[in-house]
């Protein structure tokens, strides 16, 4: 996955997997929302990021473009200070829609520290 | 538009903190306000872009600007600065932002109960009537919002 540059501003660095890469989010200044905690702006962008990535790596070789409709963000935790992963999960592929949806988590993926369901539109 | 409006909340008091946030990266910074309204701005720049192909911005950061501003709005409406957390946020991105544009962020707090908020709000880049995006979410009070 190649990150775009608003990858770089959030620190961002790319695990590879199997059905989509793991996206890794640092804690600092860069993405802080109140004193101690990551901004729901940062994290709402990490969870785009890794829904993005779970859809080219779905889309594999195929040249399509892919504009994002809408996202929903459920926040459940407040994010601490240590690193945030995130991963997309591609619950359908369609020949217009894509429908996506990611998860953050700090510890443990079954401890999400929020999640999101996404819609693309496909332009093939 | 508003010049002041009553509220125990110094909002531009607050932007002018400026203090080390992932709202001072992107440099969100305030526009005017209402008694349960906000205004945010955003200006372009290259290291937001999400589609290096086209110059468009990525979809992250207009979504922390229309977290910031609706957030902003419900402090204007409950008057106080409240530690409160995002429940949740959705998003219609109703077309791209231009690339070069300034985008503008006004989020409203249409209702306040005790522990949660209600927002909506929406976001352009020059024409109100033209909006690139459409928010609508919750925020929860810790401690509560009165």
């Amino acid at each position: 996955m190649i990150l775009p540059p608003y990858g770089e501003l959030l620190g961002l660095t790319v695990e590879p997997g199997d059905e989509a890469p793991v996206l890794v989010m640092p804690f600092g200044e860069d993405v802080l929302g109140r004193p101690g905690f990551l901004h729901g702006g940062a994290i709402g962008g990490l969870l785009e990021m890794a829904a993005v990535g779970a859809l080219w790596q779905a889309l594999g070789e195929e040249q399509a473009q892919v504009k994002p409709i809408n996202i929903t963000v459920d926040y459940m935790r407040g994010g601490r200070d240590k690193p945030t992963r995130a991963r997309g999960s591609v619950t359908r592929l369609g020949t217009r829609v894509a429908n996506v949806e990611a998860i953050a988590w700090q510890d443990e993926p079954d401890r999400p520290i929020a999640a999101a369901r996404i819609n693309y539109l496909i332009v093939r | 538009m508003s010049e002041t409006a009553p509220s125990g909340f110094d909002v531009r008091r607050f932007f002018a903190l400026r203090y080390a946030s992932h709202g001072s990266r992107l440099g969100v910074g305030y526009r005017a306000h209402g008694p349960d309204w906000a205004e945010l701005d955003l200006h372009y720049r290259e290291d937001m872009i999400g589609d290096p192909a086209s110059g468009v911005l990525a979809s992250g950061p207009i979504l922390a600007l229309m977290d910031m501003a609706t957030a902003t709005a419900v402090w204007l409406r409950a008057g106080a600065f409240v530690p409160q957390a995002t429940l949740d946020l959705r998003i219609d991105y109703l077309r791209p932002a231009t690339p070069g544009r300034t985008v503008i962020g006004r989020g409203e707090c249409y209702r306040l109960t005790r522990s949660i908020a209600f927002i909506r709000g929406q976001a352009h880049d020059g024409d109100p009537s033209d909006p690139l995006a459409h928010v609508a979410g919750t925020f929860m009070a810790t401690e509560g919002y009165r």
